[in-house]
């Protein structure tokens, strides 16, 4: 197992966001994890990458337990974490904005190079001298992405990866992401219940902060209660 | 390699100078230099790192009075009484560090500037070694580095020439090395560099040694050149002028400690000549200025002419 959580709990004034979560991932998956708005999807993330501290549980990364280790030592085991709500370094180019992400691991030329080639898959490589800042929302969403890949990481957790990305990026991104998987392991959140089906192997419902189910995408396809709970609701939110 | 030649340039040209400038210029650049010395500290961590901290003059007086308490104290010569400035900026910076990045903003500035506001009132206490706010006079025979007179106009010149050429390419070489990036980098986006794995607090910490250790070489070099130290340098007047000469001459850019610095000391030195009112007409500039050039001087230089200015 690469990750497990025991008990992963957030306690926020008066809410319980997650609540004693249990949850493995072994190496080389794509797993993605989805579940309502509100379910507790990026808390839960957020307590794997030591982003937010947890109110309870442990989280085991690699066969070690990394709950007492704050988030730039998870980081450098191998985790890595692009965020829900776009967070790059707006002034800085874009090329800087990777070259950051690639020097923990990299020195001198070397960087150049994993530069190029993380920009070069994401397809931002004509944009690398630009202002972070400057690039459309769709394509800031990119360089968060190839800011994860010059890590290299083993766990690699995409957090709503393809919110506010054209049709044809989207189709980009699901060959990217199975490129990717050839060396990493990959957390998925995603709204997207086409890209859901097509790449994960298999699915974490969360709801209300616990987890709801776990299967293949074709066993949650026929969950019912997940059907209930959740898929009624999504299909009608990617409509629209 | 355009980077460097302009720095050199800089550099080459105020050694020129010393050659050509009147007597009057002579000693007034001579003096921009060394309080430009200690703008680079400072830039280095609120220009760079993004910390704006109101208590400088602590590590400026750590500087100035450990070289000074020194000489007339422990009878150190002068290069030695120079290193324990530094020496005292780094134990100080790094103390301040500890207790003072548990916090940001705000409280961050409030800190900084309670624990200067302390070192300040401590000199005051120690009167009979440091004499307070009259301060004490370094002698002019304590002043030979190497057998050569510091006290004498050329020679004191050329020192601070020395000191802020030093400061000046440590600060350009700095801001390129990864960790220089890192630095600009929580500056932007803290959350986004911890989240890329760094340790951000050990590069703010370092960040603020590196920044205090040169505020101290410059206090050091100062009382060195000048042959005085005394308490008001520890005040927070102090504390601010580095922070206005930093902003005028345009924050994060290598060059902008120097340029404010020597712009705001001919503020203040033309407009006294003109009026008693001088401050007002500096106020006035001031004003003009971060309104029309909010990013200072060279701040504006990078932003219409030379996009990739260190
Ligand atoms: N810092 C916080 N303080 C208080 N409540 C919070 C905080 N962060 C999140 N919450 C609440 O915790 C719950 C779970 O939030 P979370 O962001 O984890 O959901 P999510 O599944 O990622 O949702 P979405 O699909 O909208 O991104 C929500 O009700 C949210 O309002
Ligand atoms: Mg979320």
């Amino acid at each position: 197992m690469l990750l497990s959580t025991r008990g992963l709990s957030k306690q926020f004034v008066g809410l319980r966001a997650v609540d004693s979560v249990d949850f493995d991932l072994p190496e080389g998956e794509i797993r993605a994890l989805i579940g309502p708005n509100g379910a507790g999807k990026t808390t839960l993330v957020g307590m794997i990458s030591g982003r937010i501290a947890p109110s309870a549980g442990r989280v085991i990364f690699d066969g070690r337990d990394v709950t007492a280790l704050p988030a730039h030592r998870r980081i450098a085991l191998g985790m890595a974490y692009t965020f829900q709500i776009t967070s790059v370094f707006a002034r800085l180019s874009v090329a800087e904005n990777v070259a950051l992400a690639a020097r923990r691991r990299l020195k001198g030329s070397a960087v150049g190079s994993a530069v190029e080639a993380a920009l070069d898959r994401v397809g931002l490589l004509p944009r690398a001298g630009q202002e972070a800042g400057d690039l459309a929302y769709g394509h800031q969403r990119l360089l968060e992405i190839a800011m994860g890949l010059a890590q290299r990481p083993r766990l690699l957790i995409l957090d709503e990866p393809t919110q506010g990305l054209a049709e044809g990026e989207i189709e980009a991104f699901k060959t990217l992401v199975r490129e990717v998987a050839q060396e990493s392991t990959i957390l998925l959140i995603e709204h997207n219940m086409r890209v859901v089906m097509e790449l994960a192997n298999r699915i974490t419902v969360l709801n209300f902060g616990a987890v709801l189910a776990e299967g293949t995408p074709a066993e949650i396809h026929l969950n019912a209660e997940v059907q209930a709970a959740y898929l009624g609701g999504v299909s009608d939110a990617a409509a629209g | 390699m355009r980077v460097y030649a302009l720095h050199a340039g800089l550099i080459v040209l105020l050694f020129a100078l010393h050659f050509l400038l009147p007597a009057y210029h002579h000693g007034n650049l001579a003096r921009v230099m060394v309080l430009a010395s200690y703008a680079i500290g400072y830039n280095i961590l609120f220009g760079y790192t993004g910390l704006l901290s109101l208590g400088h003059a602590l590590f400026f007086a750590a500087g100035l009075y450990g070289m000074g308490l020194g000489i007339q104290h422990l009878g150190l010569a002068p290069a030695p009484a120079f290193l324990l400035g530094l020496v005292a900026g780094a134990v100080v910076s790094g103390g301040l560090a500890l207790l003072a990045l548990r916090t940001s903003g705000v409280a961050f500035m409030i800190v900084t500037l309670m624990f200067a506001q302390a070192g300040y009132l401590t000199l005051l206490y120690f009167g009979t070694y440091t004499r307070g706010d009259e301060g004490f006079v370094i002698a002019q025979a304590s002043r030979a580095l190497w057998g050569i007179d510091l006290s004498d106009p050329g020679n004191r010149y050329l020192a601070a020439l020395i000191l802020f050429g030093t400061c000046l390419l440590l600060s350009l070489w700095l801001v390129r090395t990864p960790f220089g990036r890192v630095l600009v980098a929580i500056r932007e986006n803290e959350e986004r560099v911890r989240m890329l794995g760094y340790d951000t607090f050990a590069h703010k910490l370092a960040a603020m040694v590196i920044s205090g250790t040169i505020a101290a070489a410059a206090g050091a070099g100062y009382g060195l050149l000048f042959g005085y130290a005394g308490a008001t340098f520890a005040s927070v007047q102090y504390s601010i002028f580095p922070l206005l000469w930093v902003l005028l001459g345009g924050a994060g850019t290598v060059l902008g400690p120097f340029v404010g610095t020597l712009f705001m000391f001919y503020l203040i030195d033309l407009s006294s000549g003109i009026t008693t009112a001088y401050m007002l007409i500096a106020g006035v500039v001031l004003v003009a200025l971060t309104l029309f050039a909010p990013q200072g001087l060279m701040g504006e230089v990078r932003r219409r002419l030379w996009k990739g200015l260190p």
